[in-house]
């Protein structure tokens, strides 16, 4: 290389992330991202619905061992993916700051944000359960106690503006509880969310865990809410006309619908996220008796 | 290694866990305000390896001033510590776990040295749960707004607490762990015979980055625990350990406003009905027992056996004790360390021998004892009454006394039969006559078909005399909150 001539850097391909793995899109096509001034960044893979589809098969394939996994273990995994972020900041920083328009000081405050929101949601992982379980004292000599547990495989639209946060956001709840994630990135600044695909598959995430799909809103979500084996759906990066649409869908299974309104992505969460996409299942078992003379211990 | 196995089993090769991992200085002093400083005065004592009596280092013996200048030191520091955000405490307690778990070896081995127990037992049950106790605690640092105590439940202030050696850095993480989550500080005392890990963790909070002043351990003897426990500027006292010093705790913060957690002595009742699963049960009685030499709080050290399979069990359970081995604990083989001092091994030798006295027969299997260090052979008492000693007063020791019942009703009602009520272990296949069972025992913890099972998120603590108060789970919260 002379002295005088510049490197030439080399570009990304951004990819799908898919039962642990980055494939394209099945469809072979791509779209052209560009950042808020209308420059070009990067060609996102244009998803079709069989790659949802089969974003959908990995995802319920992961369920049985995600959500066997301990709490414990969830929650260390989710806290991993924190130490991940925080060694690749300065990545997602420029990438935020260029998906979002936002300067290098804001992209960096969103991403800090973003990798707390992990550690927020990993000290969950083993403490929702002590808040949404009971013991209940029925009239009767009957132990009886509710627990919750995950739903299955959760359908994420990720929020259209808050191409990283807002996604940690939605996604983080999901899979803390146990759950498993298709994710359809925000449509026109998709590549944070690619490249967070990069981040989970070096976290110990298992793969299939969360799935990671770029391309139309629109095009893709309608099968995803129809599809029979998605337990529930998050609308959170659908427009009103959508939302219903994506509702009426969902209807068909019964799924969980988890409606998009309007958050303050920057705000501490609650735990409406995770509870939304929770089962509670209520056992009963006789306690028995002592006899008679039980009654006086 | 004495091997107790028969003469026709495999002989097992040395197997020991290397020292290397850790480098043990030769003296220390006390962690005030993050730095190690000397006592006043300059005292100091020995600690040593109970399976060898080598002195493993010097360690300072702080008076009632050096507990003054811990105390002003987490006074002074509970101040931005309370008011930082907790996401923020949170993330400090989350580094702390992680290197725990990247020095877990490490810390095993010390413990191990330290202790006498079973490198096994550091290795695969204590390291593990401090490590996860931290985790978990990490986790509630900015979530307490949920925890049931209403919003914006507040931190106590300077907490004094003091651990005992059977399980120093656990109960370290016990105390430490929670009370930081919520926002106060702690001037910790580890026990005279253990102080090396809690010394260690100093170091570790130094690595975390953790502020000055949050943490301070200040070792030293009986003396010292008193002056932190009566130190007028302390808020919250929480102490693990015997009944008799609890209950002399009671009595010096009666009349302030110190908030008072007591994690005190055991005589717990394992129950062992008709149609249990013998081999299960005989594991879980000698994990009950003979776990950390039954050196434990929660031991079940009352073995209740429904008297028409006493004869099988008691067959079983001597085959299964002839193949415990003791010896170094640094091997990896051993499941049976060392007594952890000379006064310990006298005091569960004197109960032992009453046992006899009072007429109880003594069985031990076949056991050659190593020629130095504290070592006590895993003893079992049949024909034991209620009346006895060894029934009533907890020998913390590997000694486990037999009593029988023939109803639920009879076993329930000696269970309860103690002083004590920290833990109890049901063994049946008929799910609701263990419920029924467990309902009546006076128990702060039971374990059905398992036994000496610990977790995070599972609250421990005790009944009547063995203490108030809980540790562990969204109870742990609670002993350290302005609630």
């Amino acid at each position: 290389m002379s002295e005088s001539a510049a490197r030439l850097s080399v570009f990304k391909t951004y990819k799908l992330f898919v039962g642990g793995k980055f494939p394209r899109s099945e469809s072979g096509r791509v779209y052209e991202v560009t950042d808020s001034k209308g420059n070009w960044l990067a060609n996102a893979p244009l998803s079709s619905r069989k790659d949802a589809r089969d974003a959908v098969v990995a995802a319920r394939k992961a369920v049985g061992g995600w959500s066997g996994a301990t709490a414990y273990n969830r929650g260390q995994i989710l806290y991993r993916v924190a130490e991940m972020l925080e060694g690749r900041k300065e990545q997602f920083v420029r990438e935020v700051a260029e998906a979002e328009g936002l300067s290098k000081a804001k992209a960096a405050a969103v991403v800090d944000a973003a990798i707390d929101r992990w550690v927020w949601y990993a000290g969950w992982t083993d403490k929702i359960g002590q808040i949404t379980g009971a013991t209940n004292p029925v009239a009767g000599p009957f132990f009886n106690v509710s627990a919750t547990e995950p739903t299955g495989v959760v359908a994420v639209l990720a929020p259209q503006e808050s191409s990283f946060l807002g996604l940690v956001s939605v996604l983080a709840p999901v899979i803390a509880t146990g759950n498993t994630a298709v994710v359809v990135a925000s449509e026109k600044a998709p590549l944070p969310a690619l490249s967070l695909g990069e981040v989970l598959a070096t976290s110990d995430v298992p793969g299939g865990v969360v799935n990671i799909l770029s391309g139309r809103t629109a095009e893709i979500t309608p099968s995803l809410a129809a599809h029979q084996d998605v337990n529930a759906i998050d609308l959170a990066g659908a427009d009103a006309a959508l939302a219903k649409e994506l509702e009426i869908a969902a209807a068909d299974n019964l799924k969980r619908v988890l409606r998009p309104q309007p958050v303050d992505w920057a705000a501490t969460p609650g735990t409406d996220r995770m509870t939304a996409f929770l089962e509670t299942r209520t056992v009963w078992h006789p306690t028995g008796s002592l006899g008679a003379g039980g009654s006086s211990y | 290694m004495a091997d107790m196995a028969s003469p026709k089993a495999f002989a097992y090769a040395p197997a020991p866990e290397s020292r290397a991992v850790v480098d043990i200085a030769p003296s220390y002093g006390l962690f005030i305000d993050g730095e190690f400083t000397e006592a006043t005065g300059g005292k100091v004592f020995k600690t040593i390896s109970p399976s060898t009596e080598e002195v493993l280092s010097e360690v300072a013996q702080g008076s009632a001033e050096d507990v003054d200048r811990a105390v002003k030191a987490a006074r002074k520091a509970f101040v931005k510590w309370s008011a930082l955000p907790g996401a923020e405490r949170a993330k400090y307690l989350f580094r702390i776990a992680r290197i725990i778990q990247e020095r877990s070896r490490e810390l095993a081995v010390l413990e191990t040295l330290d202790n006498g127990k079973p490198i096994k037992e550091t290795r695969d049950a204590d390291l593990p749960l401090v490590a996860a106790h931290f985790f978990y605690y990490a986790g509630w640092a900015d979530k307490l707004d949920h925890a049931g105590y209403g919003a914006n439940p507040r931190p106590l202030g300077v907490a004094g607490q003091v651990i005992p050696w059977n399980f120093p850095l656990l109960m370290l993480a016990w105390k430490i762990a929670p009370a930081l989550a919520t926002g106060n500080t702690v001037v910790l005392k580890p026990a005279e015979t253990t102080p090396l890990s809690a010394l260690f963790f100093a170091d570790i909070c130094r690595q975390a980055g953790l502020p000055k002043g949050v943490v301070n351990i200040v070792t030293g003897d009986g003396s010292t625990g008193a002056a932190l426990v009566a130190h007028e500027d302390v808020n919250k006292v929480a102490f693990t350990g015997s009944t008799a010093v609890g209950k002399a705790i009671a009595r010096t913060v009666a009349g302030t406003d110190k908030k008072l957690t007591l994690e005190l002595g055991g005589k717990g009742a394992n129950i062992v009905f008709d149609d249990a699963p013998i081999d299960q049960a005989v594991e879980g009685i000698v994990q009950g027992i003979f776990f950390n030499q039954g050196q434990v709080c929660c031991a079940g050290s009352r073995l209740l056996v429904q008297e028409s399979i006493q004869d099988e069990l008691m067959d079983a359970l001597k085959r299964r004790l002839s193949t415990l081995r003791l010896g170094d604990p640094l091997d990896k083989n051993t499941d049976i360390g060392a007594i952890n001092s000379a006064e310990q091994l006298a005091r569960i030798t004197e109960l032992a021998d009453s046992g006899e006295a009072e007429g109880a027969e003594r069985w031990a299997p076949a056991c050659e004892l190593p020629s130095s260090g504290f070592w006590f052979a895993p003893t079992l008492f049949t024909g034991v009454t209620q009346a006895h000693r060894i029934a009533r007063e907890e020998i913390f020791g590997p000694v486990l006394s037999v009593l029988t019942f023939r109803t639920p009703g009879e076993a329930v009602a000696k269970a309860n039969n103690s002083q004590y009520g920290l833990s109890a272990g049901i063994w049946t296949e008929k799910g609701s006559r263990m419920l029924a069972v467990a309902s009546k025992l006076r128990a702060g913890v039971v374990w059905a078909n398992t036994f000496n099972k610990f977790d995070p998120t599972s609250p421990f603590g005790g009944f009547k005399e063995s203490g108030f108060g809980r540790e562990g789970g969204r109870h742990g919260l609670e002993a350290y909150l302005d609630v």
